[in-house]
């Protein structure tokens, strides 16, 4: 065998595992599924009709879709800002010189350990059953009534349960910006007369922008996508009205069995995630230009 | 460096505060695992009177534990293996080979990484059903089965892994692998003995990403397995179905499901905390 053609076989030899999975789970299931947004698949049935573009119109005429697009879209803008609020602010917090500095981290980072549908469920006992009796005992009336039983309540819940689980995360990648702060710079502010708040807003929030840019996408990607949580904590609940994107795809195709109408949602779905990712893309390339 | 000042004091109380408001949940499921349900009911906030373990008896029967725990450990631990050796041998092709070729295979694996699961799920399940066929009296069958899914995993793992690793692989001077080519090495040999061992670092943020998402995935395997192999998060499932408001069996499952995840985390979260920045970083 000639040299050239043993590296080709080594080339494609080497490939060949993931090329063979990554086909058969990410490459024909997506385009097969852009192929089925324009029929009237069920699933089941072996007769395939086209419909055009049918599917994505009842897709935009669909009052239901349309409100767990609005609830996703509010219930994402509050994560971001919150979750890197929270997420900066115990980092900050992280790394002073504290004692139980370790510990502080340890603790904060733990729940993002576990899957948001068990987290879920710890927070929905929480929530019916903890939250309620202190809230009687205690008389408080609207802590009573559990915050999941009503669809404000339970949104502001979903985001909770959401920070506590993510925020924890983001604190990790701010410490490490946060670290990589050189030490000089902030002893030379001190030197020249720079109060704490200063220092912060001139030295450490700026040094600390590209970690910014980073949570603020991850933050936005993981709260558009969310499921396991939706799922284990409100089942979408109370009637449908906290029903994200997710779960709505899912139960389209998979409990009303529209699977056609449900893969135009999921294409829908794909290319805002799409557009995310480009706009995070462009704005991490700027950044490296700008340094 | 600094003196301890009343001023590092007070942030001290504050993060202490925080740190307990943030234990709070666990600390409550598991006080109350220990109660009846009348104890539960009555006060929610108090210790039990005894710890008495017969919910934790009880669940591990009811939820099937051992068995979901071992389905768990078996798919991620083969996973996180296949991901590790295939997305390795991918990347340092895809690094060391300059062809056009080579540059659009990797492109398409990076791209890739923005198509979110639910966007091909309605799909996957169909085409994974198609796939059932019977070789040598075996069946072999893509859905319900652990290979099934440790193969899917490698699908929708291998795109970040191979994006890692290439990053990595990139910075070892290639002057390495050809002084053992000259000495006489394959390239197959050249790869086990000399590439894959530098690869260390990363293979752990690999397995820690990878790991992390495979052993508290839910969707997949909720598709993918039905009920037949129950995993850990799936059991959790099929159980709050069942037992909805029996908390007291519920929360000895949760502190049950949570407490091989804390023992992981106490023993490599230097690892850990590593890996997840090397991953966000990227």
């Amino acid at each position: 065998m000639s040299k050239k053609r043993r590296n080709q076989l080594l080339f494609w030899g080497f490939l060949s595992p993931v090329l063979i999975a990554f086909t058969i789970t990410v490459i024909i299931p997506f385009f097969m599924g852009i192929f089925y947004t324009f029929t009237d698949w069920n699933g089941v049935s072996k007769n395939i009709q086209f419909v055009g573009i049918e599917n994505y119109i009842s897709m935009f005429k669909d009052k239901e879709f349309g409100h767990s697009f609005v609830i996703t879209v509010i219930y994402t803008i509050i994560n971001v800002v919150l979750m890197n609020g929270i997420g900066f602010l115990l980092a900050f917090l992280v790394t002073r010189q504290l004692k139980t500095r370790n510990l502080l981290r340890t603790g904060f980072f733990l729940p993002n350990l576990i899957g948001g549908l068990i987290l879920g469920f710890i927070w929905q006992f929480i929530f019916n059953s903890a939250v309620t009796s202190v809230g009687k005992m205690a008389g408080v009336d609207f802590l009573s009534t559990s915050l999941l039983g009503e669809t404000k309540t339970a949104i502001i819940a979903m985001t909770l349960v959401a920070n506590w689980q993510y925020a924890g995360y983001l604190m990790v990648i701010y410490v490490a910006a946060l670290q990589n702060i050189p030490e000089e710079l902030i002893e030379a502010a001190k030197i020249d007369g720079a109060n704490g708040w200063q220092r912060l807003k001139h030295i450490m929030i700026p040094m600390v922008m590209p970690a910014v840019t980073i949570n603020l996408f991850l933050a936005l990607s993981n709260s558009f996508k969310v499921y396991d949580l939706n799922l284990s904590l409100t089942n979408g609940g109370p009637g449908n009205s906290t029903e994200m994107l997710s779960m709505h795809i899912y139960k389209e195709a998979f409990i009303l069995n529209n699977m056609g109408i449900g893969q135009a949602k999921a294409v829908f779905f794909f290319i805002i995630v799409a557009i995310i990712a480009i706009v995070q893309v462009y704005f991490s390339k700027k950044r490296e230009v700008e340094l | 460096m600094k003196k301890y000042s009343w001023k590092m004091a007070i942030i001290e109380v504050f993060g202490l505060a925080l740190f307990i408001i943030y234990m709070i949940p666990f600390y409550l499921m598991f006080i109350n695992s220990f109660k009846s349900r009348r104890e539960i009911i009555q006060d929610t906030t108090s210790l039990p009177d005894t710890w008495n373990s017969s919910n934790y008896t009880a669940a591990i029967e009811k939820m099937d534990f051992w068995s979901a725990f071992a389905n768990s450990m078996i798919i991620t631990f083969f996973s996180l293996i296949i991901i590790v050796f295939c997305s390795a041998m991918a990347a340092w092709v895809l690094v060391r080979s300059k062809t056009r070729v080579s540059k659009i295979l990797f492109f398409i694996f990076i791209a890739a990484m923005i198509i979110p699961f639910q966007a091909v799920m309605l799909p996957l399940v169909k085409l994974m059903g198609m796939i059932d066929f019977t070789i040598f009296e075996f069946n072999f069958h893509m859905l319900r089965s652990h290979y099934g899914l440790i193969f899917m995993y490698l699908g929708f793992g291998c795109s970040m892994s191979i994006f890692l690793y290439h990053g990595f692989i990139k910075g070892i001077p290639i002057e390495l692998e050809e002084a053992a080519i000259i000495d006489g090495c394959s390239k197959w040999k050249v790869f086990w003995k000399v590439v894959f061992p530098m690869l260390k670092p990363i293979t752990v943020t690999v397995m820690v990403l990878n790991g992390i998402w495979i052993w508290n995935d839910f969707l997949l395997p909720s598709l993918t397995l039905g009920g037949s192999i129950p995993t850990i998060p799936l059991a959790m499932q099929m159980f709050f179905g069942q037992f909805t408001k029996q908390w007291e069996l519920a929360l000895a499952a949760l502190t049950l499901a949570i407490i091989p995840v804390i023992i992981f985390y106490l023993i490599a979260q230097r690892h850990i905390i590593k890996g997840i920045i090397a991953g966000a970083i990227k």
